[in-house]
């Protein structure tokens, strides 16, 4: 199973799609850790630096809704994977995807509106997020403190995480 | 209790439930191109996996950059080359004979009613205009279906669209899914289904419709459907004759397939088609749409005309019809590209491409290119394109350009005039 938790990176703006996470010409790749320089490279989001440090160090993305619209491409979760992001928690998804996300044994946590804000009240203090992967809980921690907040996942989908992703679990099931 | 077309495609399709929710389904088909492909083959093999679950249901074809552009596109095209000839998968559609995925499929007579079909592209919702369950799907979805011919889905709701009214002069399909994605967002149908009804939808040929479903994924519909009817059949016929008496015959065992009188929608919504007009996109996103009057006017770089969207026979007729006589403006560049070989031959056997040459359109080869900024006509830095494709995310046509997203008649008089342009100014030629 992969390591959930780290730094989080804040991307502060609904709708991102997969062609802002990694640009159709980086698609004639065939090695996941190519894309490692071009996570978010065409993102639209005011005062956003793609070279800057904590983009590089963050192990979490807190964002908002629809996050991963757009292509089928899963590109999108591979220039997280080998960039140490596994885990995302939105608002809301697009349905590929999330689907990707845990096919690759990643995390792609739903939380209300509510809960977004609420994480976002940490944003620019230091924010930390751990996972507890059993009981189905992640922590924020920052300089204002600390909460917990509890996730659902489908069945399927922590069965995925934990099998490391589809493909194994298919080929042995079916 | 009654059923949707889903649900009786999952139903009939249904291998496992592994968990409450969680359908597996056997697929039907599994189309595949050069992009997302070659990395699950890469992957079957490093797993010591490399195998299909049956060549005959697996379609291959390398169509979004074709001729390669440079070494890398040549080798995603050798990996999926060699592949298909290593499993003896018989249809694959190398150069000469490739043309768009979701265009040159349904063309191949490949997708039938009451199917399940899965394609690493986004854009597979297209070919649930034949009352099929088509869903985009990853790579690793992808890479199962290739080797065990499964995938899995949440069991999704259905949205019920009725679109109805009479479809004013100068607006098509394209307009009328531009408006639902504007009225529903580009989130609002996400795990749904969109289903097409109404008198509007069964009127439609078998590419209008496939301009609807191509676009629901824009609204973030896992698919669109529309319910199979004689146009369907007519559209088959040359491939499922032998399987069937007669039309009407074909025409009955397709209806089993239609949602029931009382089954069960998550939302039902009607769309009057009556008063619309030409919409365009202004924005990033698919949903930022206006009338064309909010919009004429604007100055633009580029037209291109094509892409899975809206780059079949049927759409270059209406850009032609528009062209014939008449030259685009200095200020643009035009680029068409037909969507297949056939319908290329098709629009060269009716004088389309000769009108399309004649009133300054370069004509490429059948491919995605430009759709998705790869080749035959990326953007340079704030440069605007009027096109008839399906996204106009950031940077999706090149870094730093513009999309418009439009049907092809406003594409046609934008050329004409350079700035975007309103269709219901001009009279369409006889071609
Ligand atoms: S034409 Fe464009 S949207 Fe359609 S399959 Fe090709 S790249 Fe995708």
């Amino acid at each position: 199973m992969k390591q959930f938790g780290g730094k989080v990176l804040f991307l502060d703006r609904a709708d991102i799609n997969t062609d802002e996470i990694i640009p159709a010409k980086y698609l004639t790749e065939i090695s996941k850790e190519a894309l490692k320089p071009h996570m978010l490279e065409a993102l639209k989001l005011e005062g956003f630096d793609q070279r800057a440090r904590s983009v590089g160090e963050a192990g979490v993305i807190i964002t908002r809704d629809n996050f991963g619209c757009g292509s089928s491409r899963e590109h999108a979760v591979w220039v997280f994977e080998v960039n140490n992001i596994h885990v995302v928690i939105a608002s809301g998804f697009a349905r590929i995807f999330r689907q990707n996300m845990f096919n690759c044994g990643m995390l792609a946590i739903e939380l209300s509106a509510k809960e977004i804000d609420m994480l976002f009240a940490h944003n620019g203090h230091n924010a930390k997020v751990s996972v507890d992967f059993e009981k189905d809980t992640l922590t924020v921690s920052s300089d204002r403190g600390a909460e917990t907040i509890a996730y659902q996942i489908t069945d399927f989908d922590k069965e995925l995480v934990k099998a490391g992703g589809w493909v194994e679990f298919a080929d042995t099931k079916y | 209790m009654g059923m949707t077309l889903t649900e009786k495609i999952f139903s009939a399709h249904l291998r496992d439930e592994p968990f409450p929710g969680t359908k597996v389904l056997g697929l039907d088909v599994v189309l595949c191109h050069e992009i997302t492909t070659p990395i699950a083959i890469n992957d079957l093999v490093k797993r010591g996996k490399d195998r299909v679950f049956d060549p005959a249901k697996i379609k291959a074809v390398i169509d979004h950059v074709t001729p390669a552009k440079d070494s890398q596109t040549a080798e995603q095209g050798k990996i999926l080359r060699n592949w298909a000839r290593r499993h003896n998968i018989k249809d694959f559609f190398d150069i000469g004979r490739n043309g768009i995925c979701h265009a040159l499929f349904p063309e191949k007579g490949f997708i039938r009613p009451g199917y399940t079909v899965i394609m690493g592209d986004s854009h597979t919702c297209t070919h649930g205009a034949f009352g099929a369950f088509a869903a985009g799907v990853g790579t690793t979805d992808l890479e199962v279906g290739i080797l065990k011919g499964v995938c899995a889905f949440r069991d999704p709701a259905t949205i019920r669209i009725n679109i109805i009214g009479k479809v004013p002069d100068g607006v098509y399909a394209k307009d009328i899914i531009l408006k639902i994605i504007k009225t529903l967002t580009v989130k609002g149908a996400t795990d749904s289904v969109m289903e097409f009804h109404g008198d509007v939808v069964r009127n439609m040929t078998m590419e209008s419709r496939m301009t609807l479903c191509n676009m629901a994924i824009e609204a973030g519909g896992t698919t669109g459907i529309c319910m199979p009817d004689e146009v369907t059949v007519d559209y088959l016929w040359e491939y499922v004759s032998s399987d069937f008496r007669d039309r009407d015959e074909a025409f009955q065992q397709y209806r089993t397939w239609w949602s029931d009188e009382n089954c069960t929608y998550s939302t039902v919504r009607n769309v009057d088609v009556t008063a619309l007009e030409p919409q365009v996109t202004y924005g990033y996103k698919p949903d930022e749409v206006k009338n064309i009057s909010e919009i004429a006017g604007l100055p633009v770089d580029q037209i291109y005309i094509g892409s899975c969207t809206n780059g079949r026979l049927e759409d270059l007729r209406i850009a032609a019809a528009y062209l014939k006589g008449k030259t685009i403006s200095p200020a643009v560049r035009g680029i068409v590209s037909p969507a297949t070989p056939r319908v290329f031959q098709d629009a060269n056997r009716e004088g389309i491409i000769q009108i399309f040459m004649d009133s300054g359109f370069c004509v490429t080869n059948p491919t995605c290119g430009a759709c998705l900024g790869m080749s035959t006509g990326v953007l340079a830095p704030d440069e605007v394109c009027a096109s008839t494709t399906n996204r106009n995310f950031p940077g999706r046509m090149g870094k730093g350009g513009m999309v418009h997203l439009m049907s092809p008649a406003v594409a046609a008089v934008t050329a004409l005039e350079g700035k975007i342009a309103d269709p219901r100014n001009y009279k369409r030629k006889e071609i």
